[in-house]
C-alpha cells in the first residue's frame, strides 16, 4: 500500500510521436486490462516528435511501454493480442470514443494522453460516460476535440498556395502554422480537393507533399523554404478590398472567425488596418454624396428597352372576353380577393371550349400552384384514374376550380391547404360564371362542398346529397359528388377503397348524364 | 472608354457584387477530384476562406459578369441611371480568375451574377457558358452559384442547373408593391413563376431516373433568394410573412436579408443612412426560430402591434417575456419542443440536455456548462435544486436580463 502511494507514476509510456494514436491505444488497452490506475501512468512523447510515426506501425516496437512494467502487466493476461478481440478478458469501449479520441490526440495539450486514459478507465464502470455532457472530463474531451476540429477547419480555410514554375514544372507551395498536430490528419482533404495539382504544405512540425499520385510527409520546415510571392496575390487583394462594404464595419466579427494569429500568412491581411481606418470616411462619403443626374446612357437604354411607359395596365376584368384563352389572360392579374398575394399564379380552367361537361373542384393545391394547371397533383391523379375507369372521354371535359388561387398556411417547408371562405368563393365566382357562359356545358359536376357552394350560391351537405343532380334556376344541371382529395385523406385501406368505388359509381352516373 | 485590364475590371465588378449577402457554399452534393484528376471538391460544409472587415465571410469569388444593366432599380448601384464606372468581363477572364483563385485556396468556388444586357436570355447564356467551361474544360469540381435571370428561357435554366450547385433568384423586396415602386421594370409575378419552375425541376431531378436509376445533377444545393431590408416601409412582420411563404412555396434553402446599404450615387428615393444592421440580425434570428425552433411566423411577433422585432433583445427572449405563463420549464422533464422555447437554449444545447438527462438529473450548473450564459436561461427553467421562484414573473425581468447580457454590446 505504502509503495503504491509513493510510486504514483509506476508506468511510463513512451509514444513515438505527437500523434501516435496506435501506440497509445495499444498501451492503454493493456494498462486498463492490467488494472493500472490512471494516476499511476505517465505518458511521454519521445524525441522531438518528428519524423512522425507511420500510422500502420503500433505497439511496443515503436511506441514502447516501459518494458519491465508492461511485461508484468501483460503476463497476468493472455499474450499481447492483435486488436483485443482474441484476448481473454476484453475491454470494450464505444467505437465513437475511439474515433473521437483519434481527433483529441492531435491536440497540443501534453495532458491529452492522460485524459484519454482516464476516460477509458472510467468507461469500464460508466459505459455511457460520453453522453454525460456535463461531466468535467467529457467537457475537457469535447473542448480538445473542438479545438482540433477548428484548427483543421481553419487550415482548410487559410492555407494559401503560391505558384512556382510553369507548364510541367508547375507546383503550388504553402507555408502554414497550425496550432495543433493536424497536418497528417488534414492532408487527405487537400488531396481530394487538389488532385490534379502538385502541391506541398510546409509547416514547422511536418510537411505534406502531393505529386498527383502519392501523398508523402517530410519533417518540419522553415518559412523561408516556401516561395515569397505570387503574382496572383495582387488580384486577390484587389478582390478583398472591393468586396468589403465600409458601411458595415464589424471588425470583432471578422476577428472572431479570422483571429490575428493567422494573419501573418494571409496575403490579404496587410490590407486590413488601412481598410478599417478608412471605413468610416468611406461610408460617410457614400451617404453624403448627393444623388447625381442620371448617367448619360440612361435615356437611351430606357427608350430602347422600355419604350412604353410602364404604368399599371388597366386591370382587365374579363367582361369582354370572347374565348377561354382571353378569359384566362384576364384572370392572370386578378385582384378580386387577396389570395393572389401568397400564391404563385392564377390556375385557370383547362379543356376544350365546347366541352359537354365541366368539372369544378375546390381550389388549386401545392402542385397545381407551381404548374399553373388544375388537377395535376395527387388528387388530380386519383381523378384521372377514376375518370378513365369510368370511360369518360377527357377530350369532352373542361376542368376548373371554384377558387383559382391556392390558399394555404406555410408550415416550414410545406404549405398546408386552407379552405377558401365564402367571400373568396364569391369573388372568384365571377370567373366560374364566365367559364360556364363560354363553354355552355350540358352538365356541371361539383366536386366537393366548395364547388357546390359556388355553383348553387349556398352551402349544401355534400356527403348526404352526393350522387344527386340538381337543376339550377337557369336550367343548368349540377351533379353533386365529393372531391377526390377526400379519398386520399381516408387512412383505413378498406374504407378508402369503398370510397373510391362510390366515386367511380358517381362518375359512371356522370357518363350516363353526359349522353342525355 | 479606355480598355480596362483584368485587375481594373475585377475592382469594378466585385465592388458591384458586394451588396449581395449570400456567400454560402454549403449543402451541395459531396464530390471531389480524385476520380476526375481535376481540381475542386465540395464536402457538405462550406469553408470561409477569409473575412472582410465588415465581418462577412469570403467563401466564393462573388462578381458580376458585367455591371451594365438595362434595369433601373433604385436601390441598386448598377441601375441604368447610375454614374458608376462600368466594366464587362469576358467568359474567358472569369474562368481563368476562378481557377487561379481556387488553385491558391483563396475560394470555394464562384458566385456569378450579372447586370442584364441586351436581353435576359443573352445574359443568362453567358453565365451558363462560364459554368459550362469551368466544369467541362477546366475539370472544375468547386462550388458554383449562378444568379438566375427570372425572364430567361427554360432551356437555359435547365443548363444552369446542370452545371451549378445552387441557383438563386432575388425577390428584391418583401412586397410586390415595393418591387413595382423601386424596381419598376421587374415583374414579381415572373420571379415567382421562375422560383416555382426551379422547385419543380429540383424535385423532379432529385428522383432517380427510371432507366439509369441514377439521379441527374440539378442544383443540388437548392435555391435561395435575397430581400433588401429597410429600403421600403415593410415592417418585420411583413418580411417574415414573405419569408415563411417563400420557404413553404419554393422550398428555399435560405432567405437572405440584406440591410439596405447606402450606395455611392444613390437614388434620391431611398433612405440615405447607415444600414440597419441590428434589424438585419434580428430578422436572421427570427428566421432561425421559424426554421429550427418550431415557431410559426405569426407567433414571433404576436403582441407587437407595430409588427417590428425588438432591437434590444433577441426575438425568442422577447417572446418568452410575453408568454411567461408557460415558464418555468423543467429541464429534466420538458419535451424538446418546449425546451426549444427557452431563451438562451439553442438547438444543440437542447439535444445535449435530452441526451444527458437519460443518465443523470440536471442541476442548474450542468445547464450552465452546456450553454453560453445562464443569465437568459435561469428565470425560465427549473432544474434539480433550482427554482426561479418569483423571478419568472418579476416585472423588471427584462431590464435585469438586458443588463447582465454583455453580448448585446457586441453590435
Amino acid at each position: 500500500m505504502q509503495n503504491a502511494l509513493l510510486d504514483l507514476s509506476a508506468h511510463t509510456v513512451h509514444l513515438a510521436g505527437e500523434t501516435d494514436f496506435a501506440s497509445w491505444r495499444d498501451a492503454a488497452r493493456r494498462l486498463a486490462l492490467g488494472g493500472v490506475r490512471p494516476e499511476e501512468v505517465a505518458w511521454v512523447v519521445s524525441g522531438d516528435g518528428s519524423p512522425h510515426p507511420s500510422p500502420s506501425s503500433s505497439g511496443l516496437s515503436r511506441g514502447s511501454i516501459h518494458a519491465e512494467r508492461l511485461a508484468a502487466v501483460a503476463n497476468s493476461r493472455d499474450k499481447p493480442e492483435d486488436d483485443g478481440r482474441n484476448a481473454g478478458p476484453q475491454l470494450t469501449v464505444p467505437r465513437e470514443f475511439v474515433k473521437r479520441a483519434e481527433i483529441v490526440v492531435c491536440h497540443n495539450d501534453p495532458e491529452r494522453f492522460a485524459l484519454l486514459y482516464r476516460m477509458l478507465w472510467r468507461m469500464r464502470a460508466e459505459p455511457a460516460l460520453l453522453k454525460i455532457a456535463s461531466d468535467p472530463d467529457v467537457r475537457r474531451f469535447e473542448a480538445l476535440e473542438k479545438a482540433v476540429g477548428r484548427d483543421i477547419h481553419k487550415m482548410r480555410a487559410f492555407v494559401r498556395f503560391r505558384k512556382i514554375g510553369d507548364g510541367d514544372d508547375e507546383r503550388y507551395v504553402a507555408w502554414f502554422e497550425p496550432e495543433h498536430f493536424i497536418v497528417e490528419r488534414n492532408a487527405p482533404f487537400f488531396v481530394r480537393r487538389f488532385t490534379g495539382m502538385r502541391w506541398s504544405i510546409l509547416t514547422p512540425h511536418l510537411c505534406a507533399h502531393w505529386d498527383t499520385a502519392d501523398l508523402t510527409f517530410t519533417p518540419g520546415a522553415d518559412k523561408r523554404d516556401a516561395p515569397a510571392e505570387d503574382a496572383a496575390e495582387e488580384l486577390w487583394q484587389t478582390y478583398y478590398q472591393n468586396i468589403f462594404n465600409p458601411a458595415r464595419l464589424k471588425t470583432k466579427a471578422m476577428q472572431k472567425e479570422m483571429p490575428k494569429k493567422y494573419w501573418r500568412n494571409l496575403p490579404e491581411a496587410p490590407l486590413i488596418p488601412r481598410l478599417v481606418a478608412g471605413a468610416d470616411a468611406a461610408a460617410r462619403e457614400m451617404i453624403e454624396k448627393m444623388p447625381t443626374a442620371p448617367a448619360p446612357h440612361h435615356a437611351k437604354v430606357q427608350a430602347k428597352h422600355w419604350p412604353t411607359p410602364r404604368e399599371p395596365a388597366p386591370s382587365d376584368d374579363g367582361a369582354g372576353a370572347r374565348s377561354i384563352a382571353e378569359l384566362r389572360k384576364a384572370a392572370e392579374s386578378c385582384r378580386r380577393c387577396p389570395l393572389w398575394r401568397d400564391a404563385t399564379q392564377t390556375v385557370f380552367g383547362e379543356g376544350p371550349e365546347d366541352a359537354t361537361v365541366v368539372f369544378v373542384g375546390e381550389q388549386p393545391g401545392d402542385q397545381e400552384d407551381l404548374a399553373g394547371k388544375p388537377f395535376v397533383g395527387p388528387a388530380g391523379k386519383v381523378f384521372d384514374a377514376v375518370l378513365d375507369e369510368a370511360g369518360v372521354d377527357r377530350r369532352k371535359t373542361y376542368v376548373t376550380n371554384a377558387v383559382k388561387h391556392f390558399k394555404f398556411e406555410p408550415r416550414g417547408k410545406r404549405r398546408i391547404h386552407s379552405k377558401p371562405n365564402a367571400g373568396e368563393i364569391q369573388a372568384c365566382r365571377w370567373w366560374l360564371d364566365k367559364e360556364l357562359a363560354l363553354t355552355k356545358p350540358s352538365l356541371v359536376v361539383a366536386l366537393g362542398a366548395t364547388a357546390a357552394q359556388s355553383l348553387l350560391g349556398k352551402a349544401v351537405p355534400i356527403t348526404k346529397m352526393r350522387g344527386q343532380m340538381i337543376e339550377r334556376e337557369d336550367g343548368l344541371r349540377i351533379f353533386l359528388t365529393i372531391h377526390p382529395s377526400f379519398i386520399l385523406r381516408i387512412r383505413e385501406a378498406a374504407d378508402k377503397e369503398a370510397e373510391r368505388e362510390r366515386f367511380l359509381q358517381d362518375m359512371l352516373a356522370v357518363k350516363k348524364l353526359m349522353a342525355t | 472608354m479606355a480598355l480596362l485590364n483584368t485587375r481594373e475590371k475585377l475592382a469594378i465588378l466585385s465592388d458591384a457584387a458586394k451588396y449581395d449577402a449570400s456567400c454560402a457554399s454549403s449543402g451541395a452534393e459531396k464530390r471531389d477530384s480524385r476520380k476526375t484528376g481535376g481540381i475542386g471538391s465540395t464536402e457538405g460544409m462550406g469553408i470561409c476562406h477569409s473575412y472582410a472587415p465588415d465581418g462577412r465571410c469570403i467563401s466564393l469569388l462573388k462578381i458580376l459578369l458585367t455591371n451594365f444593366c438595362i434595369y433601373d432599380c433604385s436601390y441598386c448601384i448598377n441601375r441604368s441611371s447610375s454614374n458608376v464606372r462600368r466594366a464587362r468581363f469576358t467568359v474567358d477572364e472569369v474562368v481563368k480568375l476562378t481557377v487561379a483563385f481556387y488553385k491558391r485556396n483563396y475560394i470555394e468556388g464562384l458566385f456569378l451574377s450579372s447586370g442584364v444586357i441586351r436581353s435576359p436570355d443573352e445574359t443568362m447564356a453567358e453565365l451558363v457558358e462560364v459554368a459550362r467551361r469551368l466544369r467541362e474544360q477546366e475539370n472544375f469540381g468547386g462550388y458554383i452559384h449562378l444568379k438566375t435571370i427570372p425572364e430567361c428561357s427554360q432551356d437555359l435554366l435547365d443548363a444552369a442547373g446542370r452545371y451549378a450547385d445552387r441557383l438563386s433568384i432575388n425577390v428584391e423586396l418583401p412586397t410586390d408593391e415595393g418591387v413595382k415602386k423601386l424596381a419598376p421594370e421587374k415583374r414579381p409575378e415572373t420571379i415567382r413563376l421562375s422560383m416555382a419552375a426551379l422547385r419543380s425541376k429540383i424535385e423532379e431531378k432529385s428522383e432517380p431516373t427510371l432507366r439509369t436509376k441514377r439521379r441527374q445533377r440539378f442544383a443540388t444545393g437548392g435555391q435561395s433568394t435575397q430581400m433588401i431590408v429597410g429600403a421600403d416601409a415593410t415592417p418585420d412582420a411583413g418580411i417574415l410573412q414573405t419569408s415563411a411563404r417563400l420557404y413553404g412555396s419554393y422550398r428555399l434553402r435560405r432567405v437572405y436579408y440584406s440591410a439596405f446599404s447606402p450606395i455611392p450615387d444613390a437614388s434620391s428615393s431611398l433612405p440615405l443612412k447607415k444600414p440597419p444592421l441590428m434589424r438585419e440580425h434580428r430578422l436572421y434570428q427570427a428566421d432561425w426560430l421559424m426554421r429550427f425552433y418550431g415557431f410559426a411566423q405569426d407567433e414571433i411577433l404576436d403582441g407587437r402591434p407595430d409588427g417590428m422585432l425588438d432591437l434590444e433583445i433577441d426575438p425568442k427572449l422577447a417572446w418568452a417575456l410575453r408568454h411567461r405563463a408557460i415558464f418555468p420549464v423543467d429541464v429534466n422533464r420538458a419535451d424538446r419542443e418546449t425546451l426549444l422555447r427557452v431563451p438562451g437554449l439553442g438547438a444543440k444545447v437542447v439535444a445535449r440536455i435530452l441526451e444527458t438527462r437519460w443518465h443523470r438529473r440536471l442541476r442548474l450548473e450542468d445547464i450552465g456548462r452546456l450553454c453560453h450564459s445562464l443569465a437568459k436561461v435561469r428565470p425560465f427553467i427549473t432544474a434539480e435544486g433550482w427554482s426561479p421562484g418569483g423571478l419568472t414573473d418579476q416585472p423588471a425581468l427584462r431590464e435585469k436580463i438586458v443588463s447582465s447580457c454583455e453580448q448585446l454590446s457586441l453590435f
